[in-house]
């Protein structure tokens, strides 16, 4: 299963990933950090597919993505 | 050893290339023509860079560049292009970066003229741009002189981390004198410059040339750091020329073209035995003070003969500080002054009692 | 498992400056990717301008210069020319580089000099406060055309793709922009050809990638992109305007 991490200190929730995640698992959080932002979060980590959209539309890089390695052979 | 005759402003182009100067940007403007002519020529033969720039601004900025990478390079303009340069020449002393920046002053301001002056003396020796920074200026007053002055233009630059400027005038760039050069010339010795932003090739730590720094506290250490720089200089490169100052009743002040006429004053004055000399800067910034303060004991006054309005007559009065009277005696707009008025001047002043 | 998209080698580690939603992070990030994908990390020179965008010179994790408004591109050139197997790269806003430093862009362009050229388009001044830009769309209200950009008293928008394109020195001018996934992807292309073409020493090469300024547009960063979308495409044609045959 994919794993999507959120770096929360970094997050600025301008909301960019949450609105471009094409599984819509993407949620701002209720609490905020220490910026003041409501960070990002996931809330069906189930459901992520690991294509790092989200990642790649986060001006802030707080998002990291890791993917089990496809065997081969 | 070999004595040719030579141009000024061609001398300063071969002084540059024997200094180890590879670099030169610059954009077109009389009375300094003759040294980029004589550069574009030059520098290839010795595998070096001449390129025109668009506008003096770009030109001090691709110096700025050309300097952070490590090069010795320099640039050359007169009256106006060296105002277009002033934010440029504030941000070469900001970041410490090491340049030779040659002005060729004519008359101004505005437009002015192309004929030889020394009116940008304040601009020079004041910084000339935004901030609180100095540039260590060079006067030279013969071609010989300015061979060997541009040599020292690019060590003292490097050896500071800050521009050095040449200041010079039309006379001293068209006319010609001979000058001894050496046959062989020297490989460049440059020092090491471990602070240039090259690209890191391995570097563990990344260099940058920068002279933001937004943290007040932090651009005040660094105002700090750059003022004891200056205090080393003010210290340690103070020149001058002594010219029969010895026994002087009265010294004249004056640097480049208006001290070669000088020269002549005194020694009229001398024939006639009057005790009469001549101190002439060569370092305007940091200013000679240390002799001036020393004659100041000594003499009865002094006269400043200047191609201006009276700009360097400040820093002999603040050297003096009120002990001695200084006259001052200018011609502008690009005006010579001549010996024969130099010299009634200041026998009107002799003569009528300095005070 | 298997890190699919991390933080690139090339930007250090530490915290953008830019307000929420600001896209000159993501621009930031596509550079370094490419940066690192091209192993060009040791050789890479980044000339910061004056701007928002300044402080990149310190999120670049390689050599960098700060340089005066505007000037980068007679920086870049000043480096470029000691130093021609680097890679040199200038980050520019479009007040920096469509204002006040459009003399220096053109004639480094027209003397095709070997450096790329990161243009931020997002048609405001942005530091200082929201001021009309050069690029400012005609009708688009700033701090200083608080009626809108009037054609009669401001003229019009300038289109930097478009006129460096047509000189001989350029090699490589691409606009692009940062709006959705699939253009961010194509942006990322770009910018690996402009270094690419750079490194072989073609031209002097541009991608202008048109951004969002979510704070003084007094937009949210979403309702920005899509503000983008519709209203800056339309004067700013997305697409390679300039390629050597070279480059497919």
């Amino acid at each position: 299963m994919p794993r999507v991490t959120f770096r929360e200190e970094r997050c600025k929730g301008c909301e960019l990933c949450k609105h471009f995640c094409p599984k819509g698992i993407i949620e701002m959080a209720g609490h905020i950090n220490a910026m003041g932002f409501h960070p990002a979060t996931v809330v069906d980590a189930e459901s992520c597919t690991g294509c790092a959209t989200c990642a790649r539309m986060c001006p802030d890089i707080v998002i990291e993505v890791e993917k089990e390695e496809k065997k081969v052979g | 050893m070999a004595k040719i005759l030579m141009k000024g402003n061609e001398a300063i182009g071969e002084g540059a290339v024997r200094a180890g100067c590879r670099y030169f940007f610059g954009y077109p403007i009389t009375p300094q023509s003759e040294l980029p002519h004589y550069l574009a020529k030059r520098l290839p033969e010795v595998g070096g860079l001449y390129l025109q720039a668009e506008s003096e601004v770009a030109s001090i900025n691709m110096v700025f560049g050309a300097a952070g990478a490590g090069a010795r390079v320099m640039t050359s303009s007169s009256g106006p292009g060296i105002s277009l340069m002033q934010e440029g020449i504030s941000y070469l002393a900001g970041a410490e970066l090491p340049c030779v920046i040659v002005n060729m002053i004519r008359g101004g301001p505005g437009l002015g003229n192309i004929a030889p002056a020394q009116s940008d003396y304040f601009q020079a020796t004041r910084g000339g741009g935004h901030g609180d920074y100095r540039v260590l200026v060079l006067a030279p007053s013969s071609v010989q002189e300015i061979i060997d002055l541009m040599q020292d233009a690019f060590d003292l630059a490097d050896k500071y981390r800050n521009p050095v400027m040449l200041a010079g005038d039309g006379v001293l760039g068209q006319m010609m004198e001979p000058v001894i050069l050496d046959d062989e010339i020297k490989p460049p010795s440059l020092p090491e410059k471990s602070w240039a932003a090259t690209g890191r090739m391995g570097r563990d730590r990344k260099n940058l040339i920068n002279s933001l720094y937004i943290v007040p506290e932090n651009c005040e250490i660094h105002n700090l750091e750059l003022g004891r720089k200056y205090a080393a200089m003010e210290e340690s490169e103070q020149r001058w020329e002594d010219y029969h100052t010895e026994g002087a009743e009265m010294v004249l002040v004056a640097f480049g073209t208006a001290a070669r006429v000088c020269k002549a004053v005194v020694d009229m004055f001398r024939e006639e035995g009057r005790p009469v000399g001549l101190l002439r800067p060569i370092t305007l910034w940091p200013f000679p003070w240390k002799r001036v303060s020393a004659l100041a004991d000594s003499v009865r006054c002094f006269l400043t003969v200047e191609m201006n309005m009276g700009q360097m007559v400040e820093d002999i009065r603040l050297a003096v500080n009120g002990k001695r009277p200084v006259r001052f005696y200018g011609r502008v707009g690009g005006m010579l002054p001549v010996a024969r008025d130099v010299y009634r001047e200041a026998l009107k002043i002799l003569d009528g009692g300095a005070d | 498992m298997k890190k699919v998209f991390t933080r690139p080698k090339s930007l250090k580690d530490m915290p953008f400056h830019y307000c929420p939603g600001c896209t000159h992070g993501i621009v930031h990030r596509l550079v370094a990717e490419v940066i690192d994908e091209m192993g060009i990390f040791d050789r890479a020179i980044a000339v910061a301008p004056v701007g928002c965008s300044v402080f990149c010179y310190e999120y670049f994790d390689c050599d960098a210069y700060q340089a005066s408004h505007g000037r980068a591109p007679a920086v870049a050139t000043g480096i470029k020319r000691v130093l021609p197997d680097r890679v040199v790269f200038t980050y520019q806003g479009d007040g920096d580089m469509a204002a006040i430093g459009t003399g220096e862009v053109v004639h480094a362009a027209a003397r095709g000099e070997k450096f790329t050229v990161i243009f931020i388009n997002n048609a405001i001044y942005a530091m200082t406060g929201g001021q009309m830009a050069p690029t400012t769309l005609l009708g688009q209200v700033t701090t200083t055309t608080p009626y809108g950009r009037s054609r009669e008293v401001n003229g019009c928008p300038v289109r930097m793709s478009e006129m460096l394109s047509v000189l001989d020195g350029s090699a490589y001018i691409a606009r692009v922009s940062v709006h959705d996934p699939p253009n961010v992807a194509r942006a990322k292309r770009a910018i690996r050809k402009a270094f690419e073409v750079q490194e072989a020493g073609l031209g002097f090469t541009m991608v202008e990638v048109l951004s969002s300024c979510p704070t003084n547009w007094g937009l949210s960063p979403l309702k920005a992109l899509k503000w983008l979308e519709e209203n800056m495409i339309p004067y700013y044609p997305l697409g390679e305007y300039k390629k050597p045959a070279e480059v497919g």
